[in-house]
């Protein structure tokens, strides 16, 4: 219907009608004229040449390109030379071919019809006519139907616990959750420098330094190395005793503004490696928990909850810093069962 | 001359095309697949093209990754670095970051296929989220394409698995630590937490079975249940035709286009080489995840401005994000809310919403009809606020999750801006739908407008009584029925509660609820124009016209009437 169609009849339609694709189609210059069309048929082949030299230039820049771990700068320049190598073989096939689609192809629309996605009454009837044949032939009685169906069904459901619950058994090692709870600190165990251990005279340790701490003996363990020290690592701080606000019960834990935390974020686990010299904060890189070393590391910001927890800390008859005890408390992330 | 000679030629290569041809079709009767596939048609849309980058990017990750699988080594074994490498000399790591960095600088091309994989991947996954945004801004996830909708979704989180997964097999810091948080995340899951974070790592983190477990994942299990929804999901493609954009000759019983063999042939296979083109350009250029500066995972060491892969952003948003307040101890367990809220209980929500959306949207409709005609997102007002809000959420989520880059760029106080953004995350998804529900409501406004009184022409006709008007030309048949063909969609009528016996009927309540469901959605909203509109509106401007060409012809003296009949002023 037409603006023209709407003045001359009287009768208005309740909606418009679908005018349907359109009969007129607007030529391309290759549908019009036979040169653009040989400059189009060009235009592609050459494209199609591109990525044969791009081909040849990929296998030409492996061969010759040379690498190295001392100066990786050459191996950066093979890797590009190969990579533009491939670009070059691999946009010259598909500039070309869509070129070549959208310059010389037809492309008058066509239609094709739906149909819908229901099936026939027919073969629906039809479908459900095999079933019941099917049903008949497996020779059950309407009686013993549900027997066999439920224990075919329990069955079926328990079978796979056969598997499951052997390989699941098998990939927790011993299941001993509760090592999440204990560190390898131990009474008496020096304070060591990461990752040389050495151990840490208390008047090496500076008021505003920072050292991160192992266990003394971390590195000569045969198993399990990196699990003791995703748990152990700590933070050895000296502020001014001035500063240091100790927090009850810890009063003997510290020595002379010396104070050790570990290093694992009570939020999810990351270190907590940046320390602020001027506010004694430290603060998680991962998701910015923000701990007051000066004052027993509670929380200031973000989204941990807990303090990190303190490894009491004594000086030795030697001079060097050691732990006390373990820490007092299970570290890092929270767990249901962290307090039992 | 030439005629003569290349004929023997062509008839002995078609007689061997036809023999071949034969003989397939004798053991597999393809030539009916032939028939059936080969002139199928396919409607054309530049949006079409983003599901083809996800599956043309996922079949580059499948050929580069062969490559990598040759080198690369997948075992948490401690070996010392004896390479050339100065930085690392020395240096205690795995043998899968051994592999790795062996891999990048002593294999030609190494280094190169690891970069061509990453970029892949990062691309994959993006391909996929902007195509999932493009079926549901058109509404192509109606009836009956929900089942393929729930397909493309669970394929967008396997994506994101196989992503995590491959990000962490390098044992480097910094996938190292994101291992860690998602350690951390683990344990926070109430009674079960410890116990399924031994079941994943073998024991404590982080073990020596994970690298190894997540390679197998990785390689084979992931990437084959990926190969096998993509073939499901592009079966029901072919067996449902693909939806086409409105416009004339497009209705629901019909696919406009071109044909497969040899449109799509050529411009569907010439795209995958274009993205391999430029997957590989990327590769050669562009650095990514250079692993030899971080070194290898040590649980110790970390830096500032670490980020992960786009993907998992939202998700370390969202722990950025949460106050640590929320943390409780119940009868002496720990529920750690901080953690479960924005790392378990927010994706799940947003994820199942997404998956679900098809059925909620069809609460609201009570369509029953099959839709292939795509919706334009302005005609679908609500459903694109929706749209719009839950990339606004996101987009929040992703900034925060990048909170030290955005507030080191912009020199603001990263406490502030989280601060900001605990608000904006749920102030700016509301504003943002409201805003774009306004907006689509108006672009349906200029719609009708555009139906009811034609294109600005630019060209002034002067009366002769003086007065001025500008033409308007009526719009053609198929441009018209464009604009006025959308679905006019009402809210769903609700039924008395009780029955003419006076008894209360059954799934009053659910019936309720999708009523109510539905006036959220329906009740604004700018109905097509009706024929019977149009022509009153042209009957308006013909009397106008005719009106004031009377007038001029008397030389009418009574001009302020004119003016004052004078309402629209158009022609």
């Amino acid at each position: 219907m037409s603006i023209d169609n709407a003045h001359d009849h009287e009768v208005v339609e309740e909606e418009f009608t679908d005018p349907g694709v359109p009969e007129y189609h607007r030529p391309r210059r290759a549908d019009l004229d036979p040169k653009a069309a040989r400059k189009a048929e060009l235009q592609t082949a050459a494209l199609f040449g591109l990525s044969i030299i791009g081909t040849v230039m990929a296998i030409w820049a492996w061969a010759t390109g040379s690498v190295s771990s001392e100066n990786i700068a050459e191996t950066q320049r093979t890797t590009m030379l190969i990579g533009l190598g491939i670009f070059l073989a691999m946009i010259g096939i598909g500039t070309g071919a869509i070129h070549w689609a959208k310059t010389l192809m037809r492309d008058h629309e066509m239609i094709e019809e739906r149909h819908p996605m229901r099936s026939s009454d027919e073969a629906r009837e039809g479908a459900i006519e095999k079933l019941k044949d099917g049903a008949k032939d497996s020779g059950v009685g309407i009686g013993r139907r549900g027997l066999l169906k439920g224990s075919l069904i329990t069955a079926l459901a328990i079978a796979p616990l056969a598997v499951l619950v052997p390989a699941v058994g098998n990939m927790g090692g011993d299941w001993d959750v509760s090592k999440l709870k204990h560190s390898m600190w131990r009474q008496g165990m020096r304070l060591t420098k990461d990752p040389s251990g050495e151990p840490i005279k208390a008047s090496d340790v500076t008021i505003g330094s920072v050292f991160h701490v192992i266990p003394e003996g971390l590195n000569d363990l045969e198993h399990h190395k990196l699990e003791e020290k995703a748990k152990a690592v700590v933070l050895l701080v000296r502020l001014d005793p001035r500063d240091l606000n100790i927090q009850p019960g810890r009063e003997d834990w510290s020595f002379d503004g010396i104070v050790a935390y570990s290093k694992i974020c009570t939020h999810v686990g990351c270190p907590v490696a940046l320390y602020e010299q001027q506010t004694h904060h430290l603060l998680c890189p991962c998701h910015q928990s923000t701990f007051d070393v000066a004052n027993g590391a509670k929380v200031v910001f973000g989204p941990a909850k807990r303090p990190l927890p303190q490894l009491p800390i004594a000086v030795d008859d030697e001079g060097y810093i050691v732990a006390q005890s373990d820490f007092h408390e299970p570290i890092g992330p929270s767990f249901w069962e962290r307090l039992k | 001359m030439t005629d003569t000679k290349t004929l023997p030629t062509a008839t002995r290569l078609n007689r061997a095309a036809g023999a071949t041809a034969n003989w397939a079709d004798e053991r597999t009767s393809i030539g009916a697949f032939t028939k059936f596939l080969a002139r199928k048609i396919f409607p054309d849309h530049w949006s079409f093209m983003l599901g083809e980058v996800a599956l043309y990017s996922f079949i580059v990750l499948l050929l580069s990754g062969v490559i990598l699988t040759a080198f690369f080594v997948p075992s948490m074994d401690f070996v010392h670095y004896e390479g050339e490498f100065a930085q690392l000399k020395g240096v205690e790591m795995s043998k899968a970051f051994e592999s790795t960095i062996h891999m990048s600088f002593e294999v030609p091309g190494g280094l190169l296929m690891r970069q061509i994989h990453h970029w892949a991947a990062l691309i994959f996954t993006a391909a996929i989220v902007t195509h999932m945004a493009r079926v549901f801004f058109t509404g192509a996830f109606r009836k009956p394409r929900e089942i393929n909708w729930l397909i493309g979704f669970t394929l967008m989180i396997l994506s994101l698995a196989a992503g995590f997964t491959g990000y962490s097999l390098p044992d480097d810091v910094l996938s190292g630590n994101g291992l860690r948080i998602i350690d951390g995340v683990i344990r926070s899951i109430p009674i079960l937490g410890s116990y399924i974070s031994y079941w994943l790592f073998g024991g404590e983190f982080p073990g020596e079975a994970l690298i190894p477990r997540m390679f197998t994942a990785h390689i084979l299990l992931i990437p084959a249940l990926i190969l096998s929804l993509i073939a499901v999901h592009l079966f029901l493609v072919f067996l449902q035709k693909h939806t086409q954009y409105p416009g004339p000759g497009r209705t629901d019983k019909n696919v406009v286009g071109l044909p497969l063999f040899p449109v799509y042939t050529a411009k569907a296979g010439g795209f995958f080489f274009v993205v391999f083109g430029v997957i590989a350009l990327l590769g050669a250029l562009f650095q990514i995840n250079p692993v030899w500066n971080y070194g290898p995972y040590d649980p110790s060491p970390v830096s500032a401005g670490t980020q992960p892969d786009w993907y998992m952003l939202f998700i370390d948003g969202g722990l950025r994000i949460m106050p640590g307040q929320v943390e409780v101890v119940l009868w002496g367990y720990t529920l750690s809310l901080n953690i479960l809220i924005p790392a378990v209980i927010m994706p799940g929500l947003f994820f199942g919403f997404l998956a679900l959306y098809p059925w909620i949207e069809s609460w609201a409709t009570g369509d029953r009809g099959e839709r292939h005609v795509l919706d334009r997102p302005r005609n679908a007002p609500v459903r694109t606020g929706i749209g719009v809000a839950l990339i606004t959420f996101y987009v929040v989520l992703v900034l925060e999750g990048s909170n030290d880059i955005v507030a080191n760029l912009f020199r603001l106080s990263i406490n502030d801006l989280t601060i900001l953004f605990r608000i904006a995350v749920f102030a700016l998804p509301v504003l943002a739908f409201w805003v774009t529900k306004r907006i689509a409501m108006g672009l349906q406004r200029k719609d009708r407008e555009l139906v009811l009184h034609g294109h600005e022409t630019g060209r002034i006709v002067r009366f002769d009584n003086g007065e001025y008007i500008e033409v308007h030309e009526p719009l053609s048949d198929e441009e018209r029925w464009m604009l006025v063909s959308y679905q006019n969609l009402k809210p769903r009528e609700l039924a008395p509660e009780h029955n003419e016996h006076g008894v209360r009927r059954k799934g009053y309540r659910w019936d309720r609820f999708k009523a109510a469901l539905s006036r959220f959605y329906y009740e604004d909203r700018v109905e097509p124009v009706t024929p019977a509109e149009l022509h009153e509106a042209h009957e308006h401007h013909k009397a106008e016209i005719e009106g004031m060409a009377a007038r001029s012809e008397a030389h009418s003296a009574a001009r302020a009437d004119a003016a004052a009949d004078k309402a629209p002023a158009d022609a």
